[in-house]
């Protein structure tokens, strides 16, 4: 058995040529851009509260039900009522600020009542509240897969639309427009996430806060504020990540939070937990990772392969590639 | 001095109020009864100094004044204001600072930051009020890009002082000063508190290091497991028998 997986993976290989391992790697950096987004979410809560929010995958879902919602309430793909452009816009801009109130509203009732009981509680919450955002939508929308219909957004008859058309080819390879702008937009939302957290006083005030909670307030730092900035931000991103993934992947579904959420957390993991290069790094590299494994092995086998990587750095380095080894405070 | 058991006056009517006043303060953690009935005063521009041994309260009365620990029963006013349910950040943005127990920096950003941090509520800091700071620790200025982790205790001891001086405080609370000190540095420590309060700052200075503290302060406090056993004028504190023998070991 192991054998003939061996030699299948390489007869894939050679039969894939350079082509096809650039195939791989592209949809891999599309995918991983997407998981350093969510990544970035659970790393910045997790440096700020020391808390798994196992909801966050769940807020990604959301946004990409809140970017759907824009896209029907304005005609749908294939007959929009206002011009292309303009209405990929308002979709990134409602579902990230749609998804940065519900992170808001998850930490204000389901986290800080339990913010001085013991780490498990807060963690116990999380999992319900991930419950609860999956079951209400599986409700509302009946369980169906909601068709943001990427292959065809603007494009009629059978035709690509323009998020389809390719930008550039490599290798005979294309790159979409898609493709480009969630690589771009994840550049972009990251390159703003660590100017905020460097630059500004709030970010430093974030800083200060994950580093040492009540010598932050002793600086007369309102740190529930800051927390609750802290996940405003981090489900901005998510909502952002809903969007790309709705328009790239092509659907919304209310299940998908749960895996691309833990995939995401794995990310976060690998790169390191609380570190921001970490889980950008982190997320790239699972993509990639699973991209590969789903290229040469096959499928059945990405998931294995990814939650393996999971499994062998929380035994061996549980810090991750860039995260410091925790330091006990005196 | 006056043993607090014993009789006193109920506040002299004609008394200007008080920069801080503890009325009656009951703490509690949790079903545990920390401070009892303390009553405590600092004037404009005095340094005052509270003594007592390991878990005798003096972490908890400071942290009542900050509004960290909500006091049970009690008041706390802050220029004849009742700040008793105020927030942290309230009392902070009214003129108090902290330099905490253990310094208690954000190690992993720069000094420069740790001092912004200091000036939180006041925008961060204006110029002056940095170069105010490096004009007592010029060591500060030098140093501004350095990570606060990676110096050495001394050096941390003067960007915490330099970080509560940002906030341009009325009332400055200093948590132990002295721990893990070499003695040197402690002689040092002690005579910047004492610039730093000949400058105009009012200081509740929490030690267990009674002797060196008592040389620099104005009046003394000392807790004994919550409560208050005595207080007076430092020269008289530190000439007094049981205080000697219990802290000053001579």
């Amino acid at each position: 058995m192991h054998h003939l997986l061996l030699f299948n993976i390489i007869d894939q290989i050679r039969a894939l040529g350079w082509g096809g391992a650039f195939t791989l790697l592209r949809n891999g950096i599309v995918l991983g851009s997407l998981y350093s987004l969510i990544a970035l979410g659970y790393t910045m809560v997790y440096g700020i509260l020391k808390l798994l929010n196992f909801a966050h995958g769940d807020v990604f879902m959301i946004g990409t039900f809140m970017g759907y919602g824009v896209l029907i309430a304005f005609g749908g793909a294939l007959a929009p009522t206002i011009p292309f452009i303009p209405l990929i816009l308002l979709m990134f801009a409602v579902s990230m600020a749609g998804s940065g109130v519900v992170g808001v509203g998850i930490e204000r009732f389901a986290y800080r009542p339990l913010r001085n009981a013991p780490r498990i509680a807060p963690l116990i919450s999380a999992l319900g509240v991930a419950f609860f955002l999956e079951n209400s939508a599986q409700l509302l929308t009946n369980s169906a897969h909601e068709l943001y219909n990427g292959y065809a957004l603007g494009g009629k008859n059978g035709n690509f639309g323009p998020l389809l058309n390719p930008v550039f080819t490599i290798d005979q390879v294309p790159v979409t427009v898609i493709m480009v702008i969630v690589v771009l937009t994840a550049i972009a939302l990251m390159a703003a996430l660590v100017l905020i957290v460097y630059r500004t006083k709030l970010g430093k005030a974030m800083r200060a806060t994950s580093f040492d909670r009540e010598a932050a307030s002793m600086m007369g730092i309102d740190t529930d504020r800051v927390i609750s900035m802290t996940f405003f931000i981090g489900s901005v991103l998510a909502g952002a990540a809903g969007v790309m993934y709705g328009l790239y992947i092509g659907d919304a579904y209310f299940f998908i939070g749960f895996l691309f959420g833990l995939k995401a957390f794995t990310a976060a993991v690998v790169g390191g937990i609380g570190s921001l290069p970490g889980a950008m790094l982190g997320g790239v590299l699972i993509g990639v990772v699973e991209a590969f494994a789903t290229g040469y092995a096959g499928g059945q086998w990405s998931e294995i392969v990814v939650f393996g990587i999971l499994i062998l750095f929380l035994l061996v380095r549980p810090t991750g590639l860039l995260g410091s080894p925790a330091i006990q405070k005196v | 001095m006056t043993d607090v058991d014993g009789e006193q006056d109920a506040g002299n009517g004609a008394a200007p109020e008080p920069l801080l006043r503890l009325d009656a303060v009951d703490t509690f953690y949790g079903p545990i009864h920390i401070l009892q009935g303390l009553n405590l005063e600092v004037g404009a521009g005095e340094l005052v100094c509270l003594l007592g041994g390991n878990a005798s309260g003096k972490s908890t009365t400071l942290k009542t004044v900050l509004g960290i620990v909500r006091p049970r029963n009690g008041s706390v006013s802050f220029e004849g204001e009742d700040i008793t349910s105020r927030s942290t950040s309230y009392r902070i943005g009214k003129g108090m600072a902290i330099v905490p127990e253990n310094r208690r920096l954000f190690g992993p950003m720069t000094v420069l930051e740790n001092l912004e941090m200091g000036a939180y509520l006041h925008g961060g800091g204006a110029k002056e009020d940095f170069d105010r700071v490096y004009t007592l620790f010029p060591l500060l200025h030098e140093r501004r890009k350095q990570l606060a982790g990676t110096m050495s205790g001394g050096e941390q001891q003067m960007v915490a002082m330099g970080r509560a001086l940002m906030a341009k405080p009325k009332l400055l609370l200093m948590d132990e000063p002295s721990m893990g000190l070499a003695p040197i540095l402690v002689e040092r420590s002690f005579e910047i508190i004492k610039q730093v309060h000949e400058s105009g700052v009012a200081m509740l200075v929490v030690e267990q290091n009674a002797n060196v503290s008592l040389s620099i302060a104005d009046r003394g406090y000392v807790l004994s497991t919550g409560r208050l056993v005595l207080e007076g004028p430092a020269a008289e504190l530190r000439e007094h028998e049981d205080l000697r023998k219990a802290y000053l070991g001579r």
